[in-house]
């Protein structure tokens, strides 16, 4: 068995998990015996990651951190082919979601789950979600400290949490270690941000009320700089803030980013540090023991130095123009010399964004055996990563890749695409996403024009609710409903690097299904025409605003 | 609504309504609702025998809170009581902030209740039951969990 670089579970962990079971085993019983009302049900199947959809029960996997071992994506396969239809979705929060589970099933699915320390717990329901961190934790360049450190230890704290697991609404935590904000912090319930002050100490910005949904929101900062060793203190006081003052009288209304908005930052960052004065000296603070305990944990795999260059790579780039352009896009740099974090694409032209079958989960697990330490990252853009590679390797791993179908080299390009399930899929939706999505992957399928067009960033959904993020796309798509036709809003300049997360701003009128991908080439070639030096899409529209966007666009429709 | 307890507490004070016993300080019990701020009972709770607080359904969560409050920041001591939406499913978290004894009208309350305290045998955080989180136990390296 080889090692894993991060947390492992200890016997107090696996007890508490196979106790979950049972329970829900129990519960599952007394519902199919009809002591249980829908009603009643409902909310026990939803924090263990059920939910009931149109046609079939969904369960929502936790990968907390978006980290997994090989072994786990082996056994998520399995599960998936024997109790599924042998393929899964990864989600834009670090999730995997299997689409067709019987309910009789579902206790045998999280028992499976966890024989290899996974669960379902708090995926669903209005408690503390799976916590999210950078897909690039522990091998990014830009790392001040990992964050899946503090990610584990808020998943602890919030599992069964007792006084929060019927919150006013779901409440959702993301934690970055580095300046370049890989998590999307600031569109978060909580977003925690590490960052070494003057001093050189480590601490946390901390970020309250961001959102997206129909009220899209930026979080606010509450505290510029906490002591790492008082996160649960200030975790715990604003939660109970929020449970007591969040409003439920409106489902709609019912987010932080609500109470945020209607107190007021001030006021919410008062209440907050009343509460956190009271606890912060309780048995919430972290002894340096426990903190040291679980960064043991993540300590990084010990990977010899290597050379930066290999004649194997530099031989395939002369004679592979695809690997050349894979190289740039889906190639990042690592801390260590003479490695690379490599991003598989589960985006290839023309397929549905983020959709995996077992065999492929399997060939993925392969490779991570093989070239990156048995270890994979779930990015919320809805692909895999293999984060720890040496450079020599990568024409190995990209022609293992491409045998699987996710070698495509469009990483953070045009058909990197978020897309949420939509009108196929989504009793909520008004529109479908999932086709619009493939249409303008084909159409922009060309890998060197894509690499021609640079970073351009583009999310789909198919309702207000936002699944897909579009608020925070360069382009921005959401499915409108218009006396039964499906309609599409364009936005444009959504953001969420660090320091730049923006809302985008709407074009204009809402455009017909079958002239989406005409907009989007026109807003394209709008930008070709008008940027300057390496400037990104969003760049030349942040300088020329929306005018020469929108005079192409409707001229175009 | 039937009352349970693990102690099987005698049936004790009748209750008055918080702006009720607002009137009447002294009286040793009190039923709040979700919304009363539990603070103002800070300065009575050495004298108070029995609190009622209220889950008007059981996904309203706000009771929690005010058990908390109560047992943790203001060490009340007394009976603390939930009524309401409280089913079987929701007793180990309750016990986990502090309520001591329940009205629900589910079936197979009483059994459940008896077994709600070894339901999950490891938590994870520091609250007023007592029970001592993993986090803890780990930093006492010779207690290992008993399964
Ligand atoms: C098909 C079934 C789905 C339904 C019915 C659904 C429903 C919803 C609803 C109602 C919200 C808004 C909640 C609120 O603002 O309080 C929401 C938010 C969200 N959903 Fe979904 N969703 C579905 C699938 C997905 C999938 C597959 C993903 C991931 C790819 C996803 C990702 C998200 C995210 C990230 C948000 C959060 C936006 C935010 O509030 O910050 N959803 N969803
Ligand atoms: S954005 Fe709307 S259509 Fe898309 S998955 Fe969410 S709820 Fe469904």
């Amino acid at each position: 068995m080889p090692d894993t670089y991060f947390y492992r579970y200890d016997d107090f962990d696996r007890t508490l998990v196979a106790e979950r079971v049972e329970q829900f085993r129990d519960q599952v019983r007394r519902r199919l015996a009809g002591e249980l009302t829908e009603e009643q049900f409902k909310p026990l199947r939803l924090t263990n990651g059920l939910y009931l959809q149109l046609h079939a029960y969904m369960l929502r996997i936790a990968i907390p951190y978006g980290t997994l071992a090989s072994r786990q994506l082996r056994k998520l396969a399995e599960i998936s082919r024997k109790y599924d239809r042998g393929y899964g979705h990864f989600t834009t929060r670090q999730n995997l979601q299997l689409n067709w589970i019987r309910l009789e099933d579902a206790p045998d699915a999280l028992a499976a789950l966890a024989e290899v320390d996974m669960h379902a717990m708090q995926t669903s329901g209005n408690c503390i979600r799976n916590v999210t961190a950078d897909h690039y934790a522990g091998a990014a360049v830009d790392e001040i400290e990992d964050p899946r450190i503090w990610c584990e230890i808020v998943r602890q704290w919030s599992t069964l949490h007792p006084e929060f697991s019927f919150l006013p609404r779901k409440f959702k935590i993301a934690i970055t270690g580095s300046p370049n904000d890989r998590a999307a912090v600031r569109v978060h319930d909580i977003g925690l941000r590490l960052w070494k002050n003057e001093a050189g100490e480590v601490g946390f910005e901390v970020i309250v009320g961001g959102g997206l949904g129909r009220t899209p929101m930026i979080g606010k900062t509450l505290r510029e700089f906490l002591p790492r060793d008082e996160l649960l203190a200030y975790l715990e006081a604003t939660l109970r803030v929020y449970n007591r003052y969040g409003r439920r009288d409106n489902l709609y209304k019912a987010r932080i980013k609500i109470l945020v908005h209607e107190i007021g930052a001030e006021k919410m960052r008062e209440e907050v540090e009343a509460e956190y004065l009271s606890i912060r000296d309780s048995a919430l603070r972290l002894p340096a023991e426990t903190i040291e305990a679980i960064a043991h944990q993540f300590a990084p795999p010990v990977l010899p130095e290597r050379p930066m260059i290999s004649g194997r790579v530099e031989a395939e780039r002369l004679s592979n123009a695809d690997f050349a352009l894979w190289l740039k896009s889906n190639v990042a740099p690592h801390r260590v010399k003479g490695y690379a974090i490599v991003t598989a694409s589960l985006k290839p032209a023309g397929s549905p964004p983020g959709d995996a079958s077992a065999a492929q989960m399997e060939g993925v697990a392969d490779i991570a055996d093989a070239f990156s330490q048995s270890e994979l990252r779930v990015s919320h853009e809805q692909n895999l990563i293999f984060p720890h590679v040496a450079i020599d390797d990568l024409p190995q791993v990209y022609k293992s890749l491409a045998a699987l179908g996710f070698a495509e080299a469009n990483i953070g390009k045009i058909t990197d695409i978020i897309a949420c399930p939509g009108l196929d899929y989504c009793a909520l939706a008004n529109a479908r996403s999932i086709p619009v999505a493939q249409r303008i992957s084909t159409h922009f399928a060309g890998l060197a024009r894509q690499h021609d067009i640079g970073d351009l960033k583009i999310k789909i959904s198919g309702c207000i609710n936002a699944c897909g993020h579009h608020h925070v796309g360069h382009i921005g798509i959401l499915g409108v409903d218009k006396n039964g036709v499906e309609l599409y809003q364009l936005s444009l300049g959504g953001d969420v690097d660090f320091g730049k997360t923006a809302i985008g701003t709407i074009l204009g009128p809402a455009v017909t299904a079958d002239k989406v991908v005409e907009a989007v080439d026109s807003l394209v070639a709008t930008y070709l025409d008008n940027r300057q030096d390496n400037e990104r899409f969003v760049d030349t529209y942040r300088r020329l605003g929306a005018k020469p966007f929108k005079e192409r666009v409707y001229a175009a429709v | 609504m039937p009352l349970f307890s693990e102690a099987g507490l005698p049936a004790s004070y009748v209750p008055l309504s918080f702006s009720d016993w607002q009137q009447r300080p002294e009286w040793p019990a009190v039923s709040l609702a979700n919304t009363d701020p539990v603070e103002d009972l800070a300065p009575h709770v050495g004298r108070l025998r029995l609190i009622v607080l209220n889950f008007p359904k059981f996904s309203d969560g706000r009771a929690y809170s005010q058990a908390r409050l109560l047992r943790g920041r203001m060490g009340y001591r007394g009976e603390l009581r939930a009524t309401g939406g409280v089913l079987i499913d929701q007793i180990p978290f309750m016990l986990r902030c502090g309520f001591d004894s329940f009205e629900s009208e589910q079936k197979g309350f009483e059994e459940a209740l008896a077994k709600a305290r070894t339901l999950f045998s490891v938590v994870y955080q520091p609250t007023e039951d007592g029970r001592i989180p993993a986090s803890r136990l780990r930093l006492d390296h010779t207690v290992a969990p008993t399964p």
